[in-house]
């Protein structure tokens, strides 16, 4: 049996186009790898690579200033770099949308990754991002435009949280 | 060796003198806010409360977003400190409409006075214009008396390119002027002002 073709990455890069996303930060992460790629590759899209993701929040508050869209790409790790700059969004309702790989929940080689993955949701919660968690391929598009339009049409945090089962196991050995 | 430095109100005024109704501006939290009101209020400065280490970031976004404006971030030595990551970041981008200046005393203002990493800076402290420079930013002005300032006050009349200058200031605190507060407004306003 052949391994199914993992597409959600380029439904979440249509979401982008129909939502007119402009601007897009991010920390390299190779379960977002396909979506940078496509974003990359996309005139119309900036990609701005990041040191830190808080740097993203900022860079979004920013973006939505000057009349911009943008979208931030983070590995769960990541989100705990942005606690406090999550400040900025909440304190002036700034549209932010975050898309949240996880790891240290399934299938889990490396036991760094279970503190901060294990308190992402809490966290979002805390910071009062509305949560989408996709879980299977087929429903990350509704999930995506669902986080849109919550983000852009109410002015507010949201996540979509996209589960490690649907990344796939991370090979250690080369 | 110590030469006068200048006073950062007064800077401010000159950095801002005849500002036009293209040209952003992003302060850091604390005292380089309180610079900004005092030079006077415009629906076009966006005031930070908070946020610390993203003054840089929130320019950026601006300045991708608005090319055809001019986006100056006017903060401070330990806001830039917070947030260096974000000079490397913005050395990739290099967006021809943001400055970025950093007022810089050497000491944390709004805390008490207590030293930077750019205080001793001719013993080996944190020099933040090779930090600018050395994330590919270019020009990274020094800049230390009126001159300088003059100067930089022009550049900023049309940029062309990706700037980051340090302003040497005095170690002082004068007093504050509070802008809005409240962020939902002054995130209003501030779109509304660039017709959004």
């Amino acid at each position: 049996m052949s391994a199914p073709v993992i597409d959600w990455p380029d439904r979440l890069y249509d979401t982008f186009k129909r939502a007119g996303i402009r601007q897009v930060g991010y920390v390299p992460d190779a379960g977002h790898a396909r979506l940078i790629d496509r974003c990359r590759a996309d005139p119309e899209i900036r990609d701005v690579v990041l040191t830190t993701e808080e740097e993203g929040v900022a860079l979004a508050a920013g973006a939505w200033l000057g009349g911009e869209r943008a979208a931030l790409l983070m590995q769960s790790s990541g989100l705990g770099n942005c606690i406090n700059m999550l400040s900025l969004a909440r304190s002036c309702r700034f549209p932010l949308l975050m898309l949240i790989t996880m790891r240290g929940e399934w299938e889990e080689f490396n036991p760094w990754q279970e503190p901060m993955g294990s308190i992402v949701e809490p966290v979002l919660k805390l910071c009062e991002a509305e949560i989408f968690r996709a879980r299977k391929p087929d429903e990350v598009e509704g999930l995506a435009e669902r986080a849109v339009q919550t983000v852009f049409g109410d002015e507010r945090i949201a996540a979509l949280v996209l589960s490690q089962e649907l990344i796939g196991k991370k090979v250690w050995t080369k | 060796m110590s030469m006068a430095r200048l006073e950062r109100r007064a800077a401010m005024a000159t950095l801002l003198s005849d500002r036009g109704e293209d040209l952003l501006v992003v302060p850091g939290l604390g005292s380089t806010c309180w610079d900004l009101a005092a030079a006077g209020d415009n629906d076009r400065n966006f005031y930070l409360w908070g946020a610390m280490g993203g003054a840089a970031m929130i320019g950026l976004g601006l300045a991708l977003a608005q090319p055809a404006k001019r986006v100056a971030v006017i903060t401070g030595d330990g806001e830039m400190l917070m947030g260096l990551g974000s000079l490397a970041t913005i050395g990739i981008q290099k967006p021809p409409n943001l400055a970025v200046i950093v007022f810089d005393n050497g000491v944390y203002g709004e805390t008490g006075m207590q030293p930077s990493h750019t205080q001793a800076r001719d013993l080996g402290g944190v020099d933040l214009l090779k930090v600018a420079a050395g994330c590919g930013i270019e020009p990274c002005l020094d800049v230390q008396d009126q001159a300088g300032l003059d100067g930089l006050a022009g550049r900023l009349k049309s940029l062309n390119g990706t700037l980051f200058a340090r302003v040497l200031i005095e170690a002082v605190d004068p007093p504050r002027v509070l802008p809005e507060r409240d962020g939902v407004v002054l995130k209003r306003r501030f779109r509304a002002a660039i017709g959004l």
